[in-house]
């Protein structure tokens, strides 16, 4: 007999008739209590709670927010994923954007002095940036390498509870949440809001 | 090794006990503001029990539907009905000139994998799963993920308890998770994968405990470690008393149910507990982790009534049986332990009992009946 027929023969014998499926009582909270720009600021609130730095802007104000907090780092060279919105790096001078297109080599983003991003939703009461490799995400080694990474989060983007972010998501691409900066790695949030 | 035995020269070490205390209120301290921090904590920690009951009650057709959703995603899923089988299915997978790596879990660590970290410039890894989505063929691993972007094979090595049933499943269990076991809102990197992957399930005993009733809801654990934070024993003792196990509560429950009750350690584990409680109201999925230790000690003397010598407790238990079956006998018994009991204490107290008896007195004192018996003051009352 396989491995696999035996296990599942074993697994059917130790359970029996089963006895039904269990319900399972759904009755914690789905959506948080709170008003738009409340959620919105419990997620400023909480990324700063996990020590990533956060900025809250004005639509008009994203481009020199951006380049002011690349100058603060004295940021020389950034990696960028291919479909990053062109008009974000527009206030940028005397830093050079890697496009990820070809893919860069390891070596070149862990030289590179960051990484500038969107997401695919952020959730407000775990202070969490989801990113799904969609659009101006890139691939997952773009985050994990360089040392630095700048997400940009537009408010509408943010959710209140983990409950609202699973229902969103789609489990065929891949996730990766980030929640305060990975060990060794700096993350900074600039929240835009309309 | 007995639990105790193998306690005892961990107890005699004063700074590290130091550095378990410190560790643990710590842990403790985090893990109440955590879980205080969400005002339906109760009501997720129903769901979450309920979840992984509705896994363990149905996971014959659960793991026929992970399988069939892994395949279709392009991975192939291997089953390992032990340790070996599993650690010869991964040499197979990743032949020997294999530069891989390994992320940790607690199956790499039972299966018995040793190897390098996993690095950015590893070509193929070794990985646990935290969950498996049967629905959907998603790996759900808690770290940044830098394992599932390898260009080589990525084996993932899983219980066969670590599934769950559907994707929305997760928005209980990545609630439950991170507080119960790190006091965090949510882990630092929660990374998942689906389609293309290696995946080893392994049995290695758990369809044994899958087939005891009672003992069945220890496979609702999420490996969040709060129990252990919480454990005035694992506190004292560390882990390593635990044997090569899960260690603390969990681990008490669990060894004996996947090894046996016959091997010494595994008879001894679910007596390592003062059945306290702490660990069954911290569980995020609310398993009765002192009930199952009650239930498991009622199965180590049921296993010893077979021995040919019996035990003490056997015949000190057949001793009285027989001693209180019989009112003249009893009230026999009752003046000859008074007597004994008057030669063997000391203010007051009996420090240590003759013989194999002399076991219970070695953690504790023995209050020294009274004199005269109830009945015997009862008869002779004015």
């Amino acid at each position: 007999m396989s491995a696999r027929e035996d296990i599942l023969r074993r697994v059917r014998t130790a359970l029996g008739d089963g006895g039904g499926p269990v319900p399972v009582p759904r009755e914690y909270r789905r959506r948080a209590a709170l008003s738009r720009r409340d959620v919105v600021a419990l997620f400023g609130e909480r990324v700063a709670d996990s020590r990533a730095a956060v900025r809250h802007v004005g639509a008009d104000e994203l481009v020199t927010a951006m380049a002011a907090m690349l100058w603060a780092r004295e940021a020389k060279g950034i990696a960028v994923p291919a479909d990053l919105p062109p008009g974000w790096l527009g206030g940028l001078e005397g830093v050079r954007a890697l496009t990820d297109v070809p893919a860069l080599d390891p070596a070149v983003l862990a030289e590179s002095d960051g990484v500038v991003t969107g997401c695919s939703l952020a959730i407000a009461e775990t202070g969490t940036v989801v990113l799904d490799g969609g659009r101006a995400q890139g691939r997952r080694e773009l985050t994990l390498i360089p040392r630095h990474h700048l997400c940009v989060v537009h408010a509408d983007q943010i959710v209140g509870t983990v409950p609202e972010a699973v229902a969103r998501l789609d489990p065929y691409r891949p996730l990766t949440w980030i929640s305060g900066p990975p060990d060794g790695r700096g993350l900074e949030v600039l929240v835009v809001e309309d | 090794m007995r639990f105790a035995d193998a306690a005892r020269p961990e107890l005699a070490d004063p700074s590290s006990r130091r550095t378990r205390r410190q560790a643990a209120t710590r842990a403790r301290a985090r893990q109440a503001e955590a879980t205080a921090g969400l005002p339906d904590w109760e009501r997720l920690r129903e769901a979450g029990a309920a979840i992984r009951d509705r896994t363990l009650r149905d996971l014959g057709a659960h793991l026929e539907a992970l399988e069939a959703s892994v395949t279709e995603e392009g991975g192939r899923v291997h089953w390992a009905r032990d340790a070996a089988e599993a650690r010869r299915i991964i040499s197979r997978l990743l032949p020997g000139d294999t530069e891989a790596g390994l992320v940790r879990s607690d199956v790499t660590d039972e299966i018995g994998l040793e190897g390098g970290n996993a690095g950015p410039h590893t070509r193929a890894a070794v990985v646990g799963a935290r969950f498996l989505v049967a629905e959907t063929g998603t790996l759900v691993v808690t770290d940044p993920g830098e394992s599932l972007t390898f260009p080589g094979t990525v084996v993932v090595v899983a219980g066969i308890e670590d599934t769950v049933p559907t994707w929305s499943d997760l928005e209980v269990l990545l609630q439950l998770l991170p507080r119960s076991e790190a006091g965090r809102r949510m882990h630092p990197a929660v990374s998942t994968r689906t389609g293309d992957l290696q995946l080893v399930l392994l049995d290695n005993g758990r369809t044994r405990a899958l087939a005891d009733e009672t003992g069945r809801a220890a496979l609702r654990c999420i490996h969040c470690s709060a129990c252990r934070d919480v454990c005035p024993v694992y506190e004292r003792t560390g882990a390593r008393p635990y044997g090569p196990g899960r260690a603390g509560p969990i681990g008490a429950v669990l060894t004996p149910q996947l090894g046996g009750v016959e091997a010494s350690l595994g008879a001894s584990l679910p007596f390592a507990s003062t059945l306290c409680g702490a660990c069954a109201d911290v569980c995020p999925v609310k398993i009765d982790i002192p009930g199952l230790l009650v239930h498991l000690r009622g199965e180590v003397v049921e296993s010893r009534r077979r021995r040919p010598v019996p035990t003490p407790e056997l015949l000190l238990m057949r001793g009285l049986a027989w001693s209180m079956g019989d009112e003249r006998r009893y009230e026999q018994t009752l003046v000859r332990r008074a007597r004994w009991a008057g030669l063997l204490a000391r203010d007051g107290r009996i420090r240590r009992l003759p013989g194999l008896l002399g076991k219970w007195t070695d953690a504790r004192d023995l209050p020294v009946p009274p004199r005269q018996s109830f009945r015997a003051w009862w008869r002779r009352r004015p």
